[in-house]
């Protein structure tokens, strides 16, 4: 089965060490994450994990399993690259003087949609989101003009759908109250 | 940091507040789950809690370990001799560390325990303290659940938590890692059981038209064949299960975990599956129509290469835990839920059938391999002692009627082969793991969850040298516990792989033994040895009718085999019988 990108969701408790029980899960089977991001989600109280992984589907779906037995696991889903919406963040810093020596960089950032986060005396630093590859296209343009520091977020995905997971648990959730 | 804010959905009546220590909050907690006896070994950092033991000695049996692997797999062997939960104590750093080797065997073979270490004062956590390490860390991948109390408020949320955890839906181990400060803290005490938690499904629901598939396969199935693991003993359903098999007269064969849920002398019990199991079962696996998989799980060892694995046949996987359907091989009709639900439902379904032609296949199989293999194992015509005929006179002399605790090697694929049970619960060995040092402290374990029982430990000279300082732990709570010690002064199941894959090449498995006879007797024990074989019958007729604990070494061939054999790497229709 050919490798491919996959997006997994994982809907949980806020739980110290639950990182690491997830993270586990891949380390065993020797799967690289590309990317992990934590954070809230939709249900008030419950977190989300969104990991990028380039992998078999026949791994991902034992791997999901897998995550999704764990105790303070609700829910965890897979999406293939056609199923999620999805962003990354890239933050490049460059010196300043680059900009007073032409109008190049400016051009390039107007092309790219990107924005100046801050201009300070020494550097500015540049913010753009996208795909990967539009936050490399910038990245490939900037480089001649020096990027003196280079960071890029996690991937960050919502499900190409009208509900995301967070319904299924939203009346999970509400069957065991009841 | 987060708390565990999640309460019970319905409260059992909370008894009654007082203010005590986290220390004998721990204790108490353990009595209001109904535990009777911890296996453990103290140090600095559970020191509290010893402490607070001292005061319950008459309610809580505390069993003094020779080492934190022997309380471990001591708790192991009394989980599954008693079917409760296993607690075990120990303190922090290389006591926590000790533990990891039995909770990683009880996490694969699904046994219910309740592990808590001490750890260093919750100011000194991350210090490298002495005897600090992260044991929440090390032990995440190998527990169900695991969680650190760092205050005493915690300790019977975190308690009530974990037993039930460790018992419910598919069991494992859960480790409770309490800082020493948060034991001496003081909290109102009061206890609830823990019996839901919004995060985590015990079971998953049950399909009606899956139950209805399944049964209709196995009504239109021509050689239907049941493969039965651990399962069906976790779920106390040997009673369903024997009545869904005789309902349509289906062949059934076991994993070594499954092994005793159905009695050895049941007309449709056809025997061991996987690389030493029997010759029908294995090669019929592919031959069957219809294959019906209830509470196992494919392990390597059952279905040597899966590219070769009954193919031909429609999978039925019965399975209390979802992340196995699918795990090894393909399920055409899972049925998930617990198997005393399931099965049932299932068997209620079902048409009588004979079957006699496909059962009389297993019969045929059954005496070309009792011609090859069985007949001179049991019977040897040379002088050498055979393992197999050693566990055939034990059997005479238990009626089957004992429980078998085996250690990891030859002598376990031997017992497990050769030994009869005419009961549940009555097979504890380390399947999955496979942890040598297993079998004597899990046999004392099992020994004190079953005190009305005959319990014989079968034990190898290897790992019972890695385990063998809780014979003063046998000695000292007069446990019975019979070791039959088959002796063959090697690595007798590595030394089989160098004969017949490794071209004789004895690398590093000949044992220069110490007098095991002189050993037991120093630790007080009841010994014999055996070397030939007009000794045996009388030897083993005083080793089980003795009262107490027992020490009986019997010298075996040295470089025997135990067959039939799937080589790795092949199906399992390329067993060999020699």
């Amino acid at each position: 089965m050919e490798k491919q990108e996959f997006t997994i969701t994982v809907y949980t408790e806020n739980q110290v060490g639950l990182l690491h029980r997830i993270t586990t899960t891949f380390t065993k089977r020797k799967i690289n994450l590309e990317s992990l991001t934590t954070s809230e989600s939709e249900i008030p109280g419950i977190h989300r994990f969104t990991i990028a992984v380039t992998e078999t589907e026949e791994q991902v779906v034992k791997v999901v399993k897998q995550i999704e037995k764990q105790v303070e696991v609700l829910k965890a889903d897979f999406y293939k690259k056609k199923e999620v919406v999805q962003q990354e963040l890239a933050l490049y810093k460059i010196a300043t003087e680059t900009l007073t020596n032409g109008l190049e960089v400016e051009r390039i950032v107007r092309e790219h949609n990107a924005r100046f986060l801050t201009i300070e005396k020494e550097f500015v630093v540049i913010e753009k989101s996208g795909y990967r590859r539009e936050t490399k296209a910038l990245f490939d343009e900037l480089e001649p003009y020096g990027i003196k520091e280079f960071v890029r977020s996690g991937r960050i995905a919502v499900a190409r759908q009208q509900f995301g997971p967070g319904k299924d648990i939203e009346s999970m959730l509400q069957q065991h109250e009841s | 940091m987060a708390t565990l804010d999640l309460q019970p959905k319905e409260n059992k009546s909370p008894s009654a507040q007082a203010t005590i220590t986290g220390a004998e909050a721990v204790v108490r907690s353990l009595l209001a789950e109904g535990v009777d006896i911890a296996f453990g070994y103290p140090g600095g950092a559970i020191m509290p809690v010893y402490d607070a033991l001292y005061d319950y000695q008459d309610k809580l049996h505390h069993v003094l370990a020779r080492h934190e692997q022997g309380a471990i797999h001591a708790a192991q062997g009394y989980a599954r001799a008693s079917g409760k939960v296993g607690v075990c104590l120990a303190t922090s750093g290389p006591g926590a560390t000790n533990l990891i080797t039995g909770i990683a065997d009880a996490q694969i073979d699904s046994t219910p325990l309740v592990c808590i270490t001490g750890q260093v004062p919750s100011a000194l956590l991350g210090s490298d303290a002495f005897q600090e390490t992260d044991v929440i860390g090390i032990s995440m991948p190998v527990t169900k659940w695991n969680y650190q109390v760092t205050s005493a408020e915690e300790i019977p949320s975190a308690l009530a938590k974990a037993f039930y955890i460790a018992r419910s839906g598919r069991p494992g181990p859960v480790l409770i890692d309490i800082t020493k400060d948060a034991q001496f803290q003081q909290l109102d005490f009061s206890y609830q059981a823990c019996n839901f938690i919004r995060s985590y499904r015990e079971e998953p629901t049950i399909y009606l038209d899956k139950i209805k598939e399944a049964a209709d396969a196995i009504n239109s199935a021509e050689r239907p064949f049941v493969l039965f693991g651990q399962g069906v003993i976790l779920a106390n359903a040997e009673e369903e299960f024997r009545q869904f098999i005789e309902k349509a007269n289906l062949p059934a064969a076991w994993t070594i975990l499954g092994l005793s849920a159905l009695e050895t002398e049941h007309p449709l019990n056809v025997g061991m599956l996987g690389m030493h199991g029997n010759y029908g079962p294995n090669l019929l696996t592919n031959e069957c129509d219809v294959l019906i998989a209830v509470g196992m799980r494919f392990d390597d060892r059952v279905t040597g290469n899966l590219s070769k694995y009954a193919k031909q046949a429609k999978v039925i996987h019965l399975e209390i835990d979802p992340a196995e359907i699918n795990k090894n091989v393909y399920a055409h009709i899972p049925v998930m839920g617990n198997a005393k639900k399931t099965l049932p439902l299932i068997t209620e379904l079902l048409q009588p059938n004979s079957h006699a032609d496909w059962l009389a296949r297993f019969k045929a199989c059954d005496d070309l391999e009792h011609e090859k293999v069985i007949q001179e194992e049991l019977h040897p015509k040379h002088d050498v002692l055979s393992m197999g005929e050693v566990i055939h006179i034990l059997n005479e002399k238990t009626g089957g009627d004992a429980i078998i605790v085996t250690d990891v090697g030859q002598h376990q694929m031997v017992a497990c082969r050769y030994a009869e049970f005419v009961r549940s619960k009555s097979n504890i060995t380390s399947g999955g793991l496979g942890t040598m040092g297993f079998g004597l402290p899990a046999a004392l374990g099992a020994a004190l969850g079953a005190p009305d029982r005959t319990v014989v430990c079968v034990v190898g000279d290897g790992g019972l040298q890695m385990t063998i300082q809780e014979l003063a732990t046998i000695h000292q709570t007069q446990a019975k516990v019979k070791v039959l010690l088959l002796n063959n002064e090697f690595l007798g199941m590595v030394r089989q792989w160098q004969q017949l894959f490794f071209d004789k090449r004895y690398s590093s498995t000949e044992m220069i033994n110490p007098d095991f006879q002189q050993l037991a007797k120093g630790f007080r024990m009841k010994t014999n040895q055996v070397t030939h074989r007009d000794q045996l019958d009388e030897a083993l007729t005083e080793f089980i009718t003795s009262e107490g604990s027992y020490f009986l070494e019997v010298m075996v061939g040295k470089e025997n085999n135990v067959f039939p054999m799937v080589p790795s790497g092949s199906g399992v229709a390329e067993i060999r019988l020699e």
